[in-house]
């Protein structure tokens, strides 16, 4: 057993550190989020420069072949900065999928331009009704000469409006929430009769509301098996949520310092509130969080690619839930003991909060996991 | 001990209910209940209305304006608005200052401030925090000196709600650095139209500017406003902290879990609703129960003349349900509490909501609430205050 980084994962955190400490000072970010895409195509293309975009993919497709603790580890970083770039949408789920279950051409074609940053995927799966539960499905994808007409509406899809392709999941046979026959089909953004409704998010990302009416795919827009689509997004998400974790380690760890450097400087009756032992036990708390945080997330990052599925499960639904209770204790804690500046706009503190508030949704919230858990 | 409202609390109940129906606008209300922003005008209308039927300030002397209500019927007043979902009422003036000024206040001053208080005309807001004075608020740095008839302010106040609406602003500056800090501070009246006052916003997590920061540079402030004796302000701001913290929040949290409730029966989780979901149903109750307990700690106080320790346990229990009851709701609208839209914030957004309608104010509710931990003392501090005054620790 052994818990230390590798010489090249020191080395990868050691330059997402420099990134982030060059382009994402706190007004640089705010100046990302207001902007027209909401994130940087500069650092985008820096991140296919330093091989970042290519980290996960295999080796004979132009990527590195890194595994689920290197992504862990440059995810962590980009959590410490709140980096807005769509990477978990198009390198860890879109990448992730085209790997899991591509064909040859698909990955042939698409993994190169993915890891070279000349090609962007978003994920469309959640519907109005369906909550976390990725097998409620009712956008339908029926079969019109050699390929499919998709029909249908997904709700918050995140980083649709800069995508080239969407990947969407659609019932081509069975009932709303049956496991067997859901499909996934890589769509063209810009194909006709998809319309989507774009808006910001409240942590500072983008999302949309996709419609599709009659979108007509060919059946190499199929991604997977026909009616296979559940346990291929089983496996996609569960990398997904490896990555949040770590996301979700960086953002509690910026927290758990800032607000200790905080209570120590502060001076409110005549001494630092670091001096009040009711503030030390909070402190303590947090700080136990993020090291309880900590080891949920290697745990799941060393188990996400584990033989046994059900192993696999729990290992990812039991990190989620961590998180979950992490996230919300040192993030509503950490508003609390900066008072009234932990309020503003004008502190970091406030858009780590809710960061964090928001990754607990993400895939599925504490209650969703718990419950999938006990359910295995 | 007796548990049922008197026939006549309940005719008073209904006669609350019955003003409220014939007076309180729909799409007034609707802003209410939906949480949708509420303009300046919005609030001013319903304290006219309210002082109007002359129940707008009825914790008042009578003589005042005030009525002569039981502890029952103020409690009965306050929820039946709540519940109706009429405007809150915008405690600055009625509830905070007016209380100070006719307790402590000279016959003049109460002629002077009270009637357009009464009517709606002066906004007032509250000029207590400062930058470095947040929990010990006794270390407040703003200086007033003594020149002729004028004291000269210098000095910054923060985190003042809605100043950018108010004609008036009442103070807590240091007139004296003698002895403890407690003894050296003054309350002032001051006009927000005085030169050398600036408003700033403060934009707040949640994308809203409700709170301000307020500069004072050599601001010229007539002694007659001051209340009371000079250097004896911190017994003034003491009283009206009480009032402050002894707000009645049973109605708000019933309104909540109205709200809740709706979501949570809206809500799919598979089959069923979200509602009938077994686990979701248990913190639900488990809410419920909470909230009911509240209730009756504050039923139980009722008959206090005077708010004292139990304002400060009323604060604390009160504000961590307003915080966990903004957070079952953002956990109800799952991913739907991701969108921001801040115009879907305001009555007539002409664009069909993204997702459910009631999901837009969740996620920037929750966030605003983390604001009722800290405000009018922060939960430590209301701690600190029972430790001492009740337990004697």
């Amino acid at each position: 057993m052994d818990f230390s980084l590798s010489e090249e994962q020191q080395m990868l955190k050691d330059s997402v550190q420099r990134f982030v400490r060059d382009e994402y000072e706190l007004e640089a970010r705010r100046k990302l989020v207001a902007s027209d895409i909401g994130y940087s195509e500069a650092n985008w293309a820096k991140m296919a420069e330093l091989g970042w975009l290519a980290l996960s993919l295999p080796e004979e497709y132009g990527g590195i072949g890194g595994n689920a603790v290197d992504t862990m580890v440059l995810m962590e970083e980009f959590g410490r900065g709140l980096v807005v770039e769509p990477y978990m949408t198009s390198i860890i789920i879109g990448g992730g999928f085209l790997m899991a279950g591509g064909s040859a051409a698909q990955k042939t074609v698409l993994l190169p331009k993915l890891a070279a940053g000349e090609l962007k995927l978003a994920f469309a799966y959640a519907e109005r009704q369906s909550r976390f539960d990725l097998n409620d499905v009712e956008c339908k994808a029926e079969k019109s000469g050699d390929g499919y007409t998709i029909t249908g509406h997904k709700g918050v899809v995140f980083h649709a409006a800069t995508a080239d392709k969407i990947i969407v999941s659609a019932r081509t046979s069975g009932g709303s929430r049956d496991e067997d026959g859901i499909t996934l089909f890589l769509v063209d953004n810009n194909c006709s009769g998809l319309t989507r409704r774009d808006y910001p998010t409240v942590d500072g990302l983008r999302a949309s509301e996709v419609e599709m009416d009659g979108v007509t795919v060919g059946a190499d827009a199929v991604l997977g098996s026909v009616g296979g689509g559940a346990a291929l997004m089983e496996e996609v998400v569960g990398l997904a949520i490896a990555a949040i974790c770590a996301e979700a380690v960086g953002c509690m760890d910026v927290l758990q310092e800032t607000t200790n450097e905080y209570l120590k400087t502060r001076v409110q009756f005549g001494v630092p509130l670091s001096k009040f032992q009711v503030l030390q036990h909070r402190m303590v708390d947090m700080f136990m969080e993020c090291e309880q945080a900590r080891s949920m997330c290697y745990m799941v990052n060393l188990k996400v690619g584990d033989e046994d599925p059900v192993e696999r499960a729990k290992s990812v639904s039991a990190a989620k839930v961590q998180i979950g209770n992490s996230g919300r204790f040192v993030g509503q804690q950490s508003v609390q003991l900066h008072g009234g500046m932990g309020m503003t706009d004008e502190l970091h503190v406030g858009h780590y909060f809710k960061r964090l508030t928001m990754i607990d949704t993400m895939f599925g919230n504490k209650d969703h996991h718990l419950k999938r858990y006990a359910d295995l | 001990m007796d548990l049922e409202f008197r026939d006549d609390d309940l005719a008073f109940q209904a006669e609350v209910r019955a003003f409220i129906g014939a007076n309180l606008p729909l799409d007034l209300q609707e802003k209410v209940s939906r949480g949708l922003h509420l303009e300046k005008d919005d609030y001013v209308f319903w304290q006219q209305k309210l002082n109007g039927q002359g129940w707008f300030a009825p914790h008042w002397p009578e003589d005042l304006g005030g009525v002569k209500w039981t502890p029952t019927q103020h409690f009965l007043f306050q929820n039946e608005q709540v519940e109706a979902n009429c405007p809150p009422i915008m405690p600055f003036g009625v509830r905070m200052v007016a209380p100070v000024i006719f307790t402590y206040g000279s016959m003049e001053q109460k002629q002077r401030f009270l009637p357009s208080i009464l009517d709606s005309t002066a906004w007032w807001c509250q000029g207590y925090s400062e930058p470095g004075a947040g929990s010990d608020l006794a270390s407040l740095q703003t200086k007033a000196v003594r020149d002729g008839d004028h004291y000269v302010v210098n000095g910054a106040k923060t985190w003042t709600t809605l100043a950018q609406h108010a004609d008036w602003i009442f103070c807590l500056v240091r007139t004296s650095s003698e002895g403890k800090p407690q003894e050296g501070i003054s309350f002032l009246l001051i006009d927000m139209t005085s030169p050398g006052i600036e408003v700033t916003p403060i934009i707040t997590i949640d994308g809203a500017h409700e709170v301000n920061s307020v500069f004072f540079t050599d601001v010229r402030v007539p002694v007659e406003n001051r209340i009371g004796e000079e250097n004896k302000g911190w017994t003034y701001a003491k009283f009206l902290l009480l009032f402050e913290r002894s707000n009645s929040l049973t109605g708000s949290l019933k309104q909540q879990l109205h709200r809740l409730r709706a979501v949570a029966g809206q809500e799919r989780l598979g089959a069923q609703s979200l509602m009938a979901d077994p686990s979701f149903a248990a913190k639900l109750a488990d809410y419920e129960v909470q909230l009911r307990t509240y209730e009756f700690l504050e039923l139980r106080t009722l008959g206090n003349s005077q708010p004292g320790a139990e304002a400060s346990y009323l604060k604390i229990i009160g504000t961590d349900l307003q915080q966990l009851a903004s957070e079952l709701t953002l956990q109800a609208v799952a991913y739907y509490g991701n969108p921001y839209i801040r115009d879907a914030l305001v009555l007539g957004y002409n664009q069909p909501a993204v997702g459910p309608d009631y999901a837009a104010p969740s996620a920037p509710q929750y966030f605003n609430y983390r604001k009722t931990a800290i405000y009018a003392g922060s939960n430590e501090i209301q701690r600190n205050i029972l430790s001492k005054a009740v337990l004697g620790m």
